[in-house]
């Protein structure tokens, strides 16, 4: 999960979202689609600003492809407005928007050589032929193309046919740049190689992209923010790891990573202090992250694997965030171990820890004894 | 080692495979091609059959000869007299305009086809395929029905008021161009429709979202893209149609040329066998040509 990446890391962001004066470049205002009864994508509004990496991810069939052909206007909304560098794009063609689109299939035409493909939406504006050479070289240089102009696309690989799409759709200079599930057919090295590639080449011409995906590690390694849909609307909005860190609710603590889900009740708020009952493991969770709840109201509380310790010898203090149980099953996965801990009533519990010594004497093992212990600030309450 | 004997009873396989087919075609389309050929180069005579054997022995001061007379009149009459090479020029223009009609019709109907739900597309090739139930004989005479003076047609625009006198068609070549397009517009939707719905719909909306309006698009993707199935349809048209007898015979009038009616004629009305045996020998050797161009783009599309 969020592996530590290096570009990402080393310069800091922009972060337009948080400057009260930034004009949003590409505003989507109540939009909504719907297929016969269905509704594909539901009120949605959203505001993107310059230069984003921004991520739709969500199951499938939450609407998130719908409203990238929205975007591109490939499907039209049946209300709402889209807005692109603060013209209304709701009823321009999509061969007059200044967006293009990356498909989920490349849709490269299988006629034309991967020169002539990508030189297909600049031949659209009747540019002079020069320029067009020029404009392809230049595209080809930065996929890495050099060589296989002349191939047509069934003489390419996998990787090279993504990335002619990405040339084909870049070349046009778009304002937007919409990309669908792009790296999909990409076994996975050559995904992380490429998700990669793809932040460095928005970096560095610093276009506006737009991607979707239901892959929650994609979106977290491209996206500077993403929005979680579900059911044609966006469930919540944010940075990574602000998704990450505060979930705001079952749904999307689930869809990103790994998460404990533990049944509670409400019990008292006192300062930055909140506390909760779980009747089912019999203890006392305290969070610093206090929500308004009435009491006894319905609450999860939401734990991180990772951010549970796991220990075979109880914690000084057992009183709260503690819980007792046995070792069910391991999963060794080579960086991290994700341990099963049954509880005494049952439910189950995962604490992952890294594998900082190799396992060859395992601390901790099956059927051992162990306790589960989070820190106040490990944990968010949850109300939906 | 068995390793022999198997591959020698594989060989054998595949020598009754491909042999059976061969023996098909010696059998049924080279002799009666060598027959053809040999009538094409005896000499008529009024007699029963209408010709004179090529082979002859006969005895001469007590020695046996065996004569072989090559009548060659027969083909610088086919090249000289105008009327053949004529027919055979209105048949190649008959069937290329007939080709590139049924082309102007079959597109779209393949096209409105392939971009139908795929539940509803058997019930429309069905339909396509529905005239082949009915003898073509005789669609072939409903059209007289239909193309007549005082037929289906001309009622139809009298009633509506849009002609005051009766469209002389039938008999004309226009009636010719309604019969072959009709009747072979099924081999030119099939094929152009088994191409286009093998079209990938993503392939025109990335051309539309690269700056394509839909025409241009139309043209640039999806024509180029069914460029294997239009050339196969149009084949399976013109190479048909060159020949085609009936049709002209029944939809054409008198001062309609083509070849196949005028080998008809030579054969049954002049009893010239051998003049019509060269005609049919002219047909072949003008047809080879598409028909070995056809064959290399149908292996060239198995190659893709």
């Amino acid at each position: 999960m969020a592996t530590a990446r290096p570009v990402r890391e080393a310069r800091p962001r922009i972060e337009p979202w948080q400057d009260p004066d930034a004009v949003p470049f590409v505003r989507i205002q109540g939009v909504t689609k719907t297929f016969g009864e269905v509704y594909a994508v539901d009120n949605v509004t959203l505001d993107i600003f310059r230069g984003e990496f921004f991520a739709l991810l969500g199951p499938s069939g939450c609407g998130k492809s719908t409203l990238l052909r929205i975007l591109a206007g490939l499907d039209r909304p049946s209300s709402g407005r889209v807005l692109i560098d603060g013209q209304d794009m709701t009823d321009v063609p999509p061969w007059r928007r200044p967006v293009n689109m990356m498909f989920q299939s490349y849709a490269l035409f299988p006629h034309l050589s991967v020169r002539r493909n990508i030189a297909f939406g600049l031949e659209q504006e009747r540019l002079p032929r020069a320029e067009i050479a020029e404009r392809v070289a230049e595209m080809v240089r930065l996929v890495r193309l050099d060589g296989l102009e002349d191939r047509k696309p069934d003489q390419l690989s996998g990787g090279q046919r993504q990335r002619v799409a990405l040339a084909r759709a870049l070349v046009k200079r778009p304002k937007v740049l919409l990309l669908d599930e792009p790296l999909g057919a990409l076994d996975k090295k050559l995904r992380d190689q490429t998700q990669l590639e793809l932040v460095n080449i928005q970096d560095r011409l610093g276009l506006t992209f737009v991607i979707v995906t239901h892959d929650q590690e994609e979106a977290m390694t491209v996206g500077s923010r993403m929005a979680i849909m579900r059911e044609g609307q966006i469930a919540q909005l944010g940075t990574p790891s602000e998704l990450y860190e505060y979930p705001a609710s079952r749904f999307v603590a689930e869809f990103v990573g790994e998460v404990n889900l533990i049944e509670a009740r409400f019990s008292s708020v006192n300062g930055a202090t909140m506390r909760v009952r779980a009747p089912a493991l019999g203890i006392e969770i305290v969070t610093d992250r206090p929500i308004a709840a009435l009491p006894g109201e319905p609450l999860w509380v939401a734990v991180r694997p990772e951010k549970m310790s796991i220990a075979k010898t109880p914690p000084a203090e057992t009183g709260h965030n503690c819980v007792a149980g046995d070792v069910f099953d391991i999963e060794y996965l080579g960086d991290v171990s994700v341990y099963h801990v049954r509880l005494d009533n049952g439910l189950f519990l995962r604490a992952t820890e890294a594998n900082r010594l190799r396992l060859i004497e395992r601390p901790i093992t099956w059927e051992d004894r162990v306790w589960l212990f989070w820190g106040p600030d490990a944990s968010v309450v949850l109300k939906t | 080692m068995n390793g022999k004997a198997e591959r020698d009873r594989l060989g054998l396989g595949r020598l009754v495979l491909i042999g059976v087919p061969f023996a098909w075609l010696a059998a049924f389309f080279l002799l009666p091609f060598l027959i053809v050929l040999k009538l094409s180069l005896s000499e008529p005579a009024l007699a029963q059959p209408p010709y004179l054997p090529i082979l002859e022995w006969f005895e001469e001061a007590g020695e046996l000869y065996l004569a072989i007379r090559l009548r060659v009149q027969t083909y610088l009459t086919l090249l000289t007299d105008g009327l053949y090479l004529a027919a055979l020029a209105s048949s190649l223009r008959i069937a290329a305009t007939a080709t590139v009609l049924a082309l102007l019709v079959a597109f779209p109907v393949a096209l409105g086809m392939a971009r139908c739900p795929p539940r509803v597309r058997p019930f429309l090739l069905l339909a396509v395929m529905l005239p082949f139930w009915t003898s073509f004989l005789i669609r072939v005479y409903a059209w007289m029905g239909i193309l007549k003076d005082d037929g289906l047609l001309n009622a139809l625009l009298l009633a509506l008021g849009l002609i005051d006198q009766p469209l002389v068609i039938l008999n004309t070549e226009a009636a010719v161009l309604i019969g072959i397009v009709y009747s072979y517009l099924p081999f030119m939707i099939l094929p152009i429709f088994a191409n286009l719905e093998k079209h990938d719909p993503s392939l025109l909306e990335a051309a539309v979202d690269l700056g394509c309006r839909p025409v241009v698009a139309f043209w640039r993707i999806t024509v180029p893209l069914a460029r294997p199935g239009i050339l196969a349809g149009c084949f399976l048209v013109f190479i048909p149609a060159v020949g085609e007898f009936v049709i002209p015979d029944l939809l054409g009038g008198a001062d309609t040329l083509m070849i196949g009616r005028t080998l008809w004629l030579e054969f049954f009305s002049n009893r010239d066998w051998p003049l019509a045996s060269a005609v049919a020998i002219l047909m072949l050797l003008v047809l080879v040509v598409p028909i070995v161009l056809f064959q290399r783009q149908q292996a060239l599309a198995r190659l893709r």
